[in-house]
């Protein structure tokens, strides 16, 4: 992947953007477990295959989702936080 | 071999002469010729040594794979005399010879061949003892060209390029594809490596002037297509994802960014495989056209052509067609077709024998040229058959039997490949979207089949880019099969090369099969086939071939290499550019410079460090600052701080979210300190947080934390949909800091804002006018002193400084850099996050605790701290004094706390304070070791300790008495 898509600058080289992570529903820190927040703070799902993750246009400051294989090296769709379920 | 006589579209310019020096010896060619073509034309038949024996060589394809061509051209090593321009003046020597081109020495070992066997480096010299004698001797043998640690350095630029269609390949089936794209409105680039366009179109001709102007008028309507460009002496060098394509020319590398790409790369020509297939004279049949209709150089001046296929037939004819006699067509197949090339050469009465092939070339006297072809009869396929064995005096031999894509970029792309049986050769069988071929590359070899192929490709290509629709286009099938299945012959005797780059002969692949490398991958790293400077180009097929049949599998069985980035080799003076280090200023940085400024790097920011003052050392400079400050007044650039404000009806609830400590209570006009963990509790950034209103508040961020944290409050405030905007000012505002038991006298003169201990208490802030300019001022004490943040508008910065300089004159006031900065705030025991904290380092450990309200509903961190405070503490930071009157070596950052000989801490700050009369730092110990007078031991770097006490912090001033109104 060179090219990302931002939502509201179009598709632009890829070194113009941060890639965050995967999304992570953060669990509800009163009344998840020690351990289930543990699970949450420090381990990360490497496995290759379709995942959402936050990214943003560093130069605009834009954040946004992207569905993205990371098998297959695609990306699957991108929006705003919000938009799209 | 000599100069033809002039040839319809030649590529040199006869009217010039230029000369060259090769081997110490001047020859003269025209501008045009390749190093190679105006060698051969001045009567040179050998043009390199190979490289493991050192055997003589010379043409093998001119097609940029002759490795055995290689000269060293002043500093440039192994230039491919193949291809490269000839240009005047060139000084140039051929690469691994010992003692010359004619006379190597080294040559000697050919005659110890069968003592070097295949694998024999890794069954030699495993032995670790001897393996450095080893390596030494055969670096010294085994080199190409030389590398000049002297040469210059070269700045080149890269240039980005764009377009919707990319050709790669200016062939036939390249420019039809051009100009089809380009028919339909594409932005239409193609690239060639080659000097000129036209690909094959310009010398596999066959004689055929029907096809000569069929070819020219292609190229013709593509050059002059408003739609297309055509970059030659351009190198595709890769594909990389997204279609984008580095182009590489002698000087420059463009990125290209296509919407689609067609590669339209052909196909490399294979030889065929038989005993001194490697002497100077044999070639592949293209080599000898490229020759003549490029370079009007005659290859040789009586042929044998070893054919399979209707190439090798054309080749014939060309010979003729420039005066060169074809002693005889020897095929290897049984029946040929009955093509118009097939036809003209019985026709001619040129003599074909079938079912035949050569066991061997016959050597010259002087081994360096062929004498004859020894032609004997094949049952098939292609076991000689020792009766009717006859040798056909000849002084070179064409190889035309077989052909292998030229798919590398197609592989890089992800292309699924095919062995197609009736072409044997791999053909594309599932392209990524957007990437196209087509040509022989894509398996179709005929000229009008290629230029129907390349029309479909293109116009497929374009509608994809998004430009009309995809025509439907029919591509006739192969009538003949273009390729031999096996154009290999066995020799008892050996010395048949597959591979010219490493001097691999047939036998060695049947070694490396027998002893377990039977996988095409293990059988390249054991033999080396195909990982010499031409990647296999020439090798890779025919060592597929064999080792298909020696383990009883189809091509497509046994599979192919990995094709990696570069096609061909790119210099690193391209690849490396030019060097980019991007710095931040602050709008004062030129006040700096004219102060004597000595700048140091803080993040993306130039820092002043100190500023020098003549005749004074470095550290007399930094402590005379500190006195300044701490009994006048100083003034240092923070400019540098992350500036940031939020704004909004839930302001106060999102800085309540992202600090540790609580900002909903903070009344308006003041500030509070703030730190930041994040989610695991780690502390990693701190500031100043102050409320112009209700629903306004400005904070500051650590220097280097400024983008990241402004970045990650961003995503926060995405996530929660807090009624709040966060705005970066970091650029917009100039800050200072004027600090010091005079600060006030020197503000005062500069604005009517009423600066009394009551009206203006520490920790407030106020928005009021200096010298003039619009000022947002703050009173705090990172250095200890009574003191002004004042943060004004970024292009009024440099007024502001000028008139607090001027102000401050008569006060004595001195700027001071970060290391004075560094030594005020150590001694009253601030820290700075990231030298006095890590990437583990929690609020608790660095006594932060006083911060932290954990009974806030959330903020990010807190669940983790709610687990780390029910641990007990594996580290404490504490302050340090050594010894008064220390004058040993004083111990640095990160020199380790040793406790009864294990490692107990580490040191984060130290210095020499002379407020306090010591040498002052902090340190991470262990929790038994915080006690306040406690004995510590640092150890230095030679392993010696120095005591020290754990001490109280603030060392200076403990009731900060001097942010206080005096009494």
């Amino acid at each position: 992947m060179k090219i990302m898509i931002c939502p509201v600058n179009g598709p632009r080289p890829v070194s113009e953007f941060f890639c965050w992570g995967e999304i992570r529903p953060m669990p509800d820190p009163d009344t998840c477990s020690d351990d289930e927040w543990a699970d949450y703070v420090f381990n990360r799902n490497g496995a290759p295959g379709v995942k959402k993750e936050w990214w943003c246009h560093s130069a605009s400051n834009t954040w946004f989702i992207v569905e993205r294989d990371t098998e297959k090296d695609v990306v699957l769709r991108t929006y705003l936080y919000g938009e799209a379920a | 071999m000599k100069r033809l006589p002039p040839v319809a579209g030649e590529w040199i310019d006869r009217t010039r002469e230029i000369s060259f020096v090769f081997e110490g010896k001047s020859y003269r060619g025209h501008p045009g010729d390749s190093i190679s073509s105006a060698l051969l034309a001045s009567g040179a038949s050998m043009l390199g040594r190979s490289f493991k024996y050192h055997r003589p060589r010379s043409v093998l394809s001119m097609a940029n794979h002759d490795i055995n061509a290689m000269v060293q051209w002043a500093e440039r090593p192994n230039v491919r005399a193949d291809v490269t321009p000839l240009t005047d003046g060139m000084a140039l020597t051929a690469v691994n010879t010992f003692g010359g081109l004619r006379a190597d020495k080294a040559s000697i070992l050919g005659a110890f061949s069968r003592f070097l066997p295949v694998g024999f480096y890794y069954k030699s010299f495993y032995s670790k003892k001897l393996f450095p004698l080893w390596e030494r001797m055969f670096r010294r043998l085994t080199g190409l060209g030389k590398v000049d640690f002297t040469a210059p350095h070269l700045c080149t630029a890269k240039c980005y390029g764009f377009c919707d269609v990319l050709v790669i390949g200016s062939g036939p089936s390249g420019l039809a594809a051009a100009l089809a794209a380009a028919d339909q409105g594409a932005d239409v680039v193609v690239v060639d490596e080659n000097a000129r366009a036209g690909g094959s179109g310009g010398y596999a001709r066959g004689a055929d002037e029907v096809l000569a102007a069929t070819h020219n008028d292609l190229l013709q309507r593509a050059e002059s297509h408003s739609l297309v460009r055509i970059m030659t002496s351009t190198c595709a060098a890769g594909y990389y994802t997204d279609h984008w394509i580095p182009l590489v020319t002698a000087d420059v590398m463009t990125k290209m960014r296509a919407r689609s790409v067609i590669v339209a790369s052909g196909a490399y020509e294979q030889p065929a495989v038989f005993r001194y297939n490697d002497l100077p004279g044999i070639m592949l049949a293209s080599a000898a056209q490229r020759l003549i209709y490029r370079y009007a150089v005659s290859p040789m001046r009586r042929a044998v052509v070893l054919a399979a296929n209707a190439d090798g037939y054309r080749a014939a004819l060309d010979l003729v067609a420039h005066g060169i006699e074809v002693a005889a067509v020897v095929d290897l197949r049984s029946v040929i077709g009955d093509g118009e090339a097939e036809t003209a050469v019985i026709h001619q009465g040129i003599r074909i024998v079938l079912n035949a092939c050569i066991t061997e070339a016959v050597p010259a006297s002087d081994g360096k040229g062929v004498a004859a072809a020894v032609v004997v009869p094949v049952t098939q396929p292609n076991e000689a058959i020792g009766l009717g064995r006859e040798q056909i005096p000849c002084d070179g031999i064409l190889m035309s039997v077989g052909w292998a894509p030229a798919g590398n970029l197609l592989y890089q792309a992800g292309t699924r490949m095919r062995y197609e049986k009736s072409l044997e050769q791999f053909v594309p069988d599932v392209l990524p979207a957007g990437v196209f071929a087509c040509g022989r590359v894509n398996g179709v070899h005929s000229y009008a089949a290629r230029l129907l192929d390349g029309q479909r490709a293109g116009s497929a290509a374009a509608a994809h880019a998004g430009f009309g629709i995809a025509m439907g286009v029919a591509v006739p099938n192969e009538t003949e099969c273009p390729t031999h299945s096996w154009p290999i012959i066995a020799h008892p005797k050996g010395k048949n090369f597959v591979d010219f780059d490493e001097d691999l002969q047939l036998k060695d692949f049947e070694n490396a099969v027998q002893e377990g490398f039977d996988n095409i991958e293990l059988m390249k790293r054991f033999s080396t086939v195909g990982m010499g400077p031409s990647q296999g180009k020439h090798s890779n097929m025919n060592a597929l071939r064999i080792l298909a049949r020696l383990v009883g599998k189809e091509p497509q069985q046994v599979g192919t290499t990995t094709a990696r980035p570069f096609f061909h080799p790119v210099p690193m003076s391209l690849l490396g550019g030019r060097g980019f280090t991007p710095e931040r200023r602050t709008p004062l940085h030129s006040r700096h410079d004219a102060l004597g400024a000595q700048w140091m790097p803080a993040g993306v920011w130039q820092r002043p460090e100190y500023y020098q003052v003549a005749d004074k050392s470095r550290s007399d400079c930094i402590q005379g600052e500190v006195a300044a400050v701490r009994n006048g007044v100083g003034i240092i650039d923070v400019g540098t701080l992350g500036k940031l404000e939020v704004i909004g009806p839930q302001a106060a609830e999102f800085l309540e979210r992202v600090y540790i400590s609580r900002y909903a209570n903070l009344k308006l006009g003041m500030t509070r300190y703030a730190v930041m963990c994040d989610e695991t509790g780690v502390v990693i950034d701190d500031g100043v947080v102050g409320r112009l209103a209700e629903d306004h508040f400005y904070f500051t961020t650590t220097t280097s934390g400024a983008a990241t944290i402004y970045r990650e409050l961003s995503r926060l405030n995405t996530l929660w949909q807090l009624d709040c905007g966060i705005v970066n000012h970091t650029g917009a505002f100039a800050a200072v800091n004027l600090a010091g038991p005079r600060s006030r006298e020197v503000l005062a003169g500069l604005t009517d804002a009423d600066l009394s201990a009551s009206a203006f208490p520490y920790l407030a802030l106020r928005e009021a006018s200096v010298a003039g300019i619009p000022a947002r001022l703050m009173r705090v004490g990172f250095v200890g002193e009574w003191g002004y943040e004042i943060h004004v508008p970024a292009n009024q910065g440099a007024a502001l400084w000028d008139a607090l300089m001027q102000a401050g004159g008569g006060h004595g006031m001195r700027p001071f850099g970060v290391e004075a900065q560094r030594l005020l705030r150590l001694e009253k025991g601030h820290i700075i996050i990231s030298q006095d904290t890590d990437g583990l380092t929690n609020p608790f450990d660095v006594g932060l605790d006083w911060a932290l309200k954990m009974d806030k509903p959330f903020f990010v961190g807190q669940r983790s701290l709610r687990v780390i405070a029910q641990q007990p503490r594996k580290q404490k930071l504490v302050g340090f004094v050594l010894e008064p009157g220390y004058a040993g070596t004083v111990p640095l950052e990160c020199h380790l706390v040793i406790h009864q000989g294990e490692m107990a801490g580490r040191v984060t700050s130290i210095a020499f304070s002379a407020a306090v009369g010591q040498t002052i730092g902090m340190a991470f110990v262990a929790p038994e070791l915080a006690e306040v007078g406690n004995a510590i031991s640092i150890r230095l770097s030679d392993g010696s300790q120095v005591p020290a006490t754990v001490t109280r912090t603030p060392f200076f001033d403990p009731d900060n008495l001097k942010q206080k109104e005096a009494v």
